[in-house]
């Protein structure tokens, strides 16, 4: 192999299984600048930096967690190419001192690669209180390598690293595998095909030639595919393989591959045998002590909820009153810009194209932040694998993994944390399927609008079953979805739960902030900036085109009705010694017009009203048609806002859509509802606001709910269909974007929408066709 | 055929071999589930399955569909 080396620059690869302590120690080597991305093409995390020793620069790239090197999954995979293409001067191989046996099947791989090799034998603290005693120098000299011994969480030995990686960058020529025994016919075999290999120079030695050799005995499956690609004689070099590897069949009775992991195994069971001495073997550890009780057939599920529990709670209960500041201060931010501009294109889109976007990138922050808190607290603990533990039961009964509980708890508050919290689940298609129906669990912003249409159209006496049938709904098409997809997008066989519980332990505060600013980091760098832009374009289209012809000259309207109103008031005004110009500012009329405000939602308006008329005489006239203007004047400024909004992009969508959920029972403003909901959620309620011509609604506003239930288009059967339309149908911009970001595929997202918008439809169709066919609308 | 299944809580047992060859099997070996390593059953999870074993110093959890492929002596 050749391995380009300049004197003051070195690139690191530090590998290790999972549980190792690999990313503590990444943390402990950490320079100043770190970078987070993907592999190119897979979602395997990619974490890089660069750090100063001794004027030399070292460039550290974190490579994942893995257990082995066979290309059975993405990380393996992921972790042999870095390997094979981008060739870094040394790699280190992170040893749990404390778990020899396993973590040195691993590095026994490393070895056969004959690159430069550092192992690291890190908590080796923990090792020696557990009665470990390893004889470190033997057991570097019996595998050819150097190794260091660290505690990578307190920074022992972090120095002893650099100075071992500098000098075996600067002396590359470690061939170490012929150390490695498999025994005499499996080596026989192995010199036959490496020999072979060899001596006709395949693809100019990428591969360590005996690597590959132990590689085609194994029948990798990567490999051979590479070889037929690459090589001309790739029939010839097959069949010599083959050859090898019948002979091997037929001598043991067993596949290669079986007998070369075996041999592996055996190996190292020698290696440690000479070198590690363990004072007492059947100690219970405190970590075991600990998992007695978490894992307990009876405390362990009440324990587990209580958890879940506060994971949720601290989530969004706590991350609640940040994120109202965030609303407030991005609000305030937006009414201080505002107050300085002239009303205009410029300050809408300024105030509520990008401030309102970056406010909507901004909110989700405090959430993101106490989820990876949480998270980060339970994958750092070891309890994370015991959640998958506990429910994978239940889980696997829907065709998902343990690990995907957490994910779909989360997505009742936001799916957007819940998407980048699918991290947490290795394997690639069970990402993926937790993806696509995270959805499903109707999340905190779609509460407001059933909250609306709930209490428009039902009776309180109901109104909590008909919320719960939507939850409900939702959570099953979940386990319906995630079955058909398993089923179906990746048939096969399922996901093995050969799954490490490691022992308990205390999470350092700097992995668990590190973990946390990382992916809140990556969340604002990746999905804000796009997100941001979406949001302008989402607010482009409703409020676009700008020169619009309006069916009525509204500001003529306004203005003849104010002219109408001084003519006929001035005299009354001036016999009252008011001020008509300045009718606004004056006390008692703004009482009186607060009171008959007031009077108009109370029972006895007629008598309280003749009682008011009483008390002020002539006044109260004057304030009564002053009134009537101020009503006048909002009508028309708000049926001209209507009008617009009809017009506009979304408008104009709302109403070509209208042929295609006219069978559903919904109308063109549903329409522009709807379509205003893919910004987020809650925003169908604001949106149906300026649709019905009021300012400021929200959930509880009554006016709203008045406005819902006197148009024609809605009945208790369209509301219900609505609301199971809007649980549905496509996830908003903030989740699709954060989808596209973490399956690192516009596929993803593309079918997402999709497939939620036929499913919302479908099935909103049967619901409201076959209300209708009962007679409930 | 004794399998890992028929293992008690607490009960140790040396593995005779895998059964099968698919990719499950293939992370059972590399995990350290090899012909002559000691296996002990530690408990299975509240609901049932899956099960946790400790092997070779450390703790493996597999569903019991899995733990009836390995083969005990």
């Amino acid at each position: 192999m050749k391995w380009e080396y300049m004197s003051n620059k070195i690139k690191v690869a530090l590998a290790g299984n999972p549980n190792s302590g690999k990313t503590t120690l990444f943390n402990a080597l950490t320079g100043s600048r770190q970078h987070v991305g993907n592999y190119p093409g897979v979602t395997v995390e990619r974490k890089e930096t660069k750090c100063k020793y001794n004027g030399i620069e070292i460039t550290v790239v974190d490579l994942p967690g893995i257990y082995s090197l066979t290309p059975y999954s993405i990380e393996e995979l992921v972790a042999r190419n870095f390997i094979f293409q981008e060739k870094p001067d040394v790699i280190i191989d992170v040893i749990d001192s404390s778990n020899l046996e396993r973590n040195l099947y691993l590095a026994i791989q490393f070895i056969e690669l004959d690159v430069p090799l550092l192992l690291v034998f890190n908590m080796i603290d923990e090792a020696i209180s557990k009665g470990y005693h390893i004889d470190i120098k033997l057991l570097s000299r019996l595998l050819n390598t150097p190794v260091v011994t660290t505690v990578a969480s307190k920074g022992e030995g972090i120095d002893d690293i650099f100075k071992t990686v500098v000098a075996l960058a600067g002396n590359r020529n470690q061939a170490s595998s012929s150390i490695i025994k498999y025994g005499k016919e499996i080596d026989s075999q192995i010199n036959i095909l490496s020999d072979y290999l060899l001596n006709k120079n395949i693809m100019n030695g990428k591969y360590a030639f005996k690597w590959l050799a132990i590689k085609l005995l194994e029948e990798d499956s990567e490999i051979i595919q590479e070889i037929n690609k690459n090589c001309d004689n790739s029939e010839e070099i097959l069949s010599l393989s083959s050859k090898c590897r019948d002979y091997l069949q037929s001598f043991f009775g067993e596949k290669p591959e079986r007998i070369i992991g075996d041999k592996r195994y055996g190996f190292i069971n020698g290696l440690c045998k000479e070198t590690v001495y363990l004072a007492q073997e059947d100690r219970i550890s405190t970590s075991e002590k600990i998992d007695s009780v978490l894992t307990n057939r009876i405390l362990g599920i009440p324990i587990f909820i209580l958890f879940m529990w506060i994971v949720f709670q601290l989530t969004f209960t706590l991350g609640n009153p940040p994120m109202r500041l965030i609303e407030f201060c991005i609000g305030s931010l937006g009414r201080f810009i505002a107050f300085f501009m002239n009303d205009g294109i410029l300050r809408s889109l300024i105030v509520d194209g990008v401030i309102g976007g970056v406010g909507g990138v901004l909110v989700f922050l405090p959430n993101i932040l106490l989820l990876f808190l949480a998270l980060a607290v339970l994958e750092d603990t070891g309890y994370m694998a015991r959640v998958a533990f506990i429910v994978d039961k239940l889980m696997h009964f829907i065709g998902l993994h343990g690990k995907s509980f957490i994910p779909l708890l989360i997505g009742f508050g936001c799916s957007v944390p819940a998407i980048l919290g699918t991290r947490t689940i290795e394997n690639r298609k069970d990402r993926i399927i937790t993806i696509l129906v995270v959805p499903f669990m109707s999340c905190g912003a779609r509460l407001p609008v059933y909250t609306l249409l709930i209490g428009a159209f039902f009776s309180s006496a109901v109104a909590g079953n008909v919320l719960f049938s939507i939850y409900i709904t939702g959570f099953l098409l979940a386990i319906l979805m995630a079955g058909i997809f398993k089923k179906f997008l990746f048939p096969g066989e399922s996901t093995p739960f050969v799954m490490e519980l490691p022992p308990y332990r205390i999470p350092t505060l700097k992995s668990v902030i590190i973990h946390m600013w990382e992916h809140t980091w990556l969340y604002l760098q990746k999905a804000g900036t796009i997100l941001l832009s979406l949001s302008i374009l989402i607010w482009f289209l409703t409020n676009f085109p700008q020169n619009i012809t309006y069916s009525k000259d509204y500001e003529n309207n306004i203005k003849s009705a104010r002219e109408n109103f001084v003519i006929n008031m001035e005299p009354l005004a001036q016999k009252l010694n008011v001020s008509i110009e300045d009718i606004d500012k004056n006390e008692d009329i703004k009482k009186i017009i607060e009171n008959l405000k007031t009077l108009k939602q109370s029972e006895d308006a007629v008598k309280q009203g003749e009682l008011l008329k009483y008390q002020y005489g002539e006044l109260y006239n004057l304030s009564v048609n002053y009134m009537e203007l101020q009503n006048y004047i909002a009508g028309q400024m708000e049926e001209k806002q209507r009008e617009k909004l009809g017009v506009s992009y979304a408008g104009r969508m709302g109403k070509v859509l209208e042929p295609f959920i006219s069978p559903l029972g919904f109308d063109w403003k549903i329409g522009v509802a709807l379509f205003s909901g893919f910004a987020a959620k809650e925003v169908i309620v604001s949106t149906l606001g300026t649709i019905y011509s009021l300012e400021e609604a929200d959930e509880n506003s009554i006016s709203l709910r008045e406005a819902l239930k006197k148009d024609k288009i809605f009945s208790p059967l369209v509301a219900y269909t609505l609301m199971i339309f809007i649980l549905i149908y496509s996830p908003c911009i903030a989740t699709i974007v954060v989808v596209w970001k973490e399956t690192n595929s516009y596929f993803w997202p593309l079918f997402m929408i999709f497939y939620t918008i036929c499913l919302a439809w479908i099935l909103a169709f049967f619901i409201y066709q076959g209300g209708r066919l009962l007679g409930l609308n | 055929m004794r399998t890992l299944l028929d293992l008690k809580t607490g009960e140790k047992a040396i593995v005779k071999k895998i059964t099968g060859y698919s990719l499950i099997h293939r992370r059972l070996l590399d995990m350290g589930i090899v012909s002559g390593t000691c296996v002990q059953l530690v408990k299975s999870a509240p609901l049932g399955d899956p099960l946790e074993f400790k092997i070779k110093g450390y703790h493996l959890s597999l569903r019991k569909s899995e733990a009836s492929t390995v083969e005990i002596m």
